[in-house]
């Protein structure tokens, strides 16, 4: 188990494109760091980088407060599991698992011994003698981390290694890797583009697009203070709502102006009261994610500001049933109690609790209040 | 589902059969003119049954028929082309292998470049390179030797080898390797240990393709390794056209099938392969 610590890296590709503009990054010994970003982002590009399998360009990365930079993938006390789980496809999964430990010359007895403790604690010990080609897709999954673990790193990365299983075993194995956390303490860094598995699994979180870490902390900083729009609209399902809204002041308290086709209401905002003032008159956009707007049973304040709209569409998840609303020309999601939704087409007193709402500046889309 | 003898069908099979027995009449025409005796071939039509069946002239071609002045039978020049192929056939393949994997997996600057390159050999047609290879094969010592027709053969056969290798390792995900790596495997233990055992299929596909364009080889076999050394597609074209006095169309014939048999036999044991090699895609696991 080590800390890592990645010091102002570049990753600039020989025909001049910037993957990675600089990042900054330092977590301790048994912290888990996801990664997260759409497609392109330069997360996996990261990871290989911290794996040794890819160059820094500049800048440094320490495990354990070792520089790493010049090591190879084999010297950095590091094991990865990959999306395609990169079994070997000829040996069985007992070879699978002890073949680093042959490579790295270590006793057979003890491989033996390894090979028994990972197969136990994963339960695959009856898979052992199969081949990859004859195993299901969630046990390769378990195959690929018998692997990394029976290596005992100092380090764990993997890169989306839940992405080929199918929606029901992923949610599954989401909560091994968790349990396998906690139980192991050990460091992992883990990159997904999925920003659920980022909520759920990550100690720490690093949100990244266009090669730059856009924001770092935990999982409910980020949920609850999102440090651009792009961070707010990325992390939560259903997505943040962005209502463009001016900012006006009723009875000496600052809000922010809302309307649908009858009527409008003002939103007074009087946690951000100092940060909205050289934006009087102006328009900002007004974010607010949709268990903030709900109906009267289920928020549990009295005085939030009401008001009543029309519904459009409505989507029963289950526990809640989103209802969309049209709120200054924009389409917004709302999260109600089932019993309390009312049917497309007709009314309904929406509350709006607004002591978690953002405000972002239009042009620079970053945050305001 | 119940397969019915419709007019279509019955169409279609006429048609198949009709194909079959085109193209297997110059083998029937080859084996059974083989078979006969020469009064035999003289008296009747070409595709006439054989009146009595005797190998005279298979034993004739493999030990006693002359190829220009000597008169030792295709014998000693099976062997030649034996001791020429198997060699070029194996190192070849093996060299291409490893050119492949270099290529696909551990990409450097300027590899495209090369494959490139060694792609453009594919379409060196061999006449073009007959003076230089001469003059080379003169300067090392090694004309007119099998080991000179060796390393003809391994050298050209080396960009077909690695076209296909490389082809073949494209599909298997790079993650294996990298996991390989991050376990701490070199350079030679992830192809010995990770590659190699799942390259069975493009591995035949090599050998056939190999052995088949090596085997059948005239024109390098005539120009770099006459006499002695010569392989036996030089020898069986010199039997045919040795005559002294009357043709022996059987011992001709006899002979043509003594120098096709082990390429028949190569396709026959490893035909299989071949199809299955060609069409083989992603190694999923």
């Amino acid at each position: 188990m080590a800390a890592l610590s990645i010091n102002n890296v570049c990753k600039t590709y020989a025909n001049g494109t910037e993957v990675l503009k600089g990042i900054d990054i330092a977590i301790e010994d048994g912290q888990f760091l996801i990664l997260v970003g759409p497609s392109g982002c330069g997360k996996s590009t990261l990871l290989n980088m911290i794996a040794g399998l890819d160059d820094i360009s500049s800048g440094d990365i320490e495990i354990g407060g070792k520089r790493v930079n010049d090591l190879s993938p084999k010297d950095r006390d590091i094991a990865m599991v990959f999306q395609s789980y990169a079994l070997y496809p000829s040996m069985s999964v007992r070879k699978n698992i002890s073949f680093g430990l042959e490579i790295r010359k270590m006793p057979q007895g003890e491989i033996d011994a390894t090979v028994e403790r990972v197969a136990q604690m994963l339960q695959m010990t009856h898979l052992l003698d199969r081949k990859p080609s004859q195993l299901s897709g969630g046990q390769r999954q378990r195959v690929a981390m018998g692997r990394a673990l029976a290596r005992n790193p100092s380090i764990f990365l993997f890169d989306e290694p839940l992405s080929n299983l199918d929606a029901k075993l992923r949610v599954e194995m989401r909560t091994e890797i968790k349990l396998m956390h906690q139980r192991l303490k050990s460091t992992i860094v883990y990159v997904t583009h999925d920003q659920i598995e980022a909520m759920t699994l990550g100690d720490r979180i690093a949100v990244m697009k266009d090669g730059i870490v856009q924001q770092f902390g935990s999982p409910q900083d980020i949920y609850d203070n999102p440090a651009n729009l792009f961070v707010a609209s990325f992390i939560g399902s259903p997505s943040m709502n962005f209502i463009p809204a001016q900012v006006v002041e009723s009875a000496g308290v600052l809000g922010v102006k809302i309307c649908d086709d009858k009527g409008c209401v003002i939103l007074p905002l009087p946690h951000a009261q100092d940060k909205m003032k050289p934006w009087l008159g102006r328009e900002v956009i007004f974010g607010i994610r949709p268990e903030q707007i709900t109906d009267a049973r289920t928020a549990y304040r009295e005085g939030l500001p009401v008001m009543a709209c029309h519904i459009d569409v409505i989507e029963p998840t289950g526990p809640d049933t989103l209802v969309f609303v049209s709120l200054n020309n924009t389409k917004v999601c709302c999260r109600t109690h089932p019993t309390e939704a009312k049917l497309p087409g007709h009314s309904m007193e929406l509350v709006f609790d607004v002591s978690k709402a953002v405000l972002f500046d239009p042009t620079t889309e970053q945050r305001i209040a | 589902m119940a397969k019915h003898l419709t007019p279509g069908r019955i169409v279609l099979y006429a048609a198949l059969v009709l194909m079959a027995i085109y193209y297997l009449l110059p083998l029937y025409v080859m084996l059974s003119t083989s078979v006969k005796t020469l009064d035999d071939i003289r008296g009747g039509n070409l595709i006439a049954l054989p009146q009595s069946i005797t190998l005279d002239a298979w034993s004739k071609a493999w030990s006693s028929a002359c190829t220009g002045v000597e008169c030792g039978g295709m014998k000693g020049f099976f062997w030649n082309s034996v001791k020429m192929a198997v060699p070029s056939v194996l190192i070849s393949t093996l060299i291409g292998a490893v050119n492949g994997y270099v290529v696909s997996m551990w990409r450097f600057r300027g590899s495209d470049v090369l494959f490139t390159l060694l792609l453009v050999g594919c379409f060196i047609p061999f006449q073009v390179v007959l003076l230089p290879m001469a003059r080379l094969l003169g300067e090392l010592g090694i004309a007119n030797t099998t080991s000179g027709l060796v390393m003809v053969h391994v050298i050209y056969g080396l960009a077909f080898t690695t076209l296909f290798f490389r082809n073949f390792f494209v599909t298997i995900p790079d993650e294996l390797v990298k996991a390989a790596r991050i376990d701490g495997a070199g350079f030679w233990t992830i192809f010995f240990r990770i590659l190699l055992p799942i390259s069975g299929p493009i591995f035949m596909v090599c050998v056939i393709w190999q052995f088949t364009q090596i085997w059948n080889d005239f024109l390098f076999g005539v120009v770099f390794a006459a006499g002695e050394a010569q392989p036996i597609t030089v020898a069986l074209n010199n039997l045919v056209n040795t005559s002294t006095g009357v043709k022996e169309y059987n011992v001709d014939m006899a002979a043509a099938i003594i120098a096709a048999l082990p390429t028949l036999f190569v396709y026959m044991v490893a035909g299989r392969y071949f199809v299955r090699g060609l069409t083989a895609g992603a190694v999923k696991g």
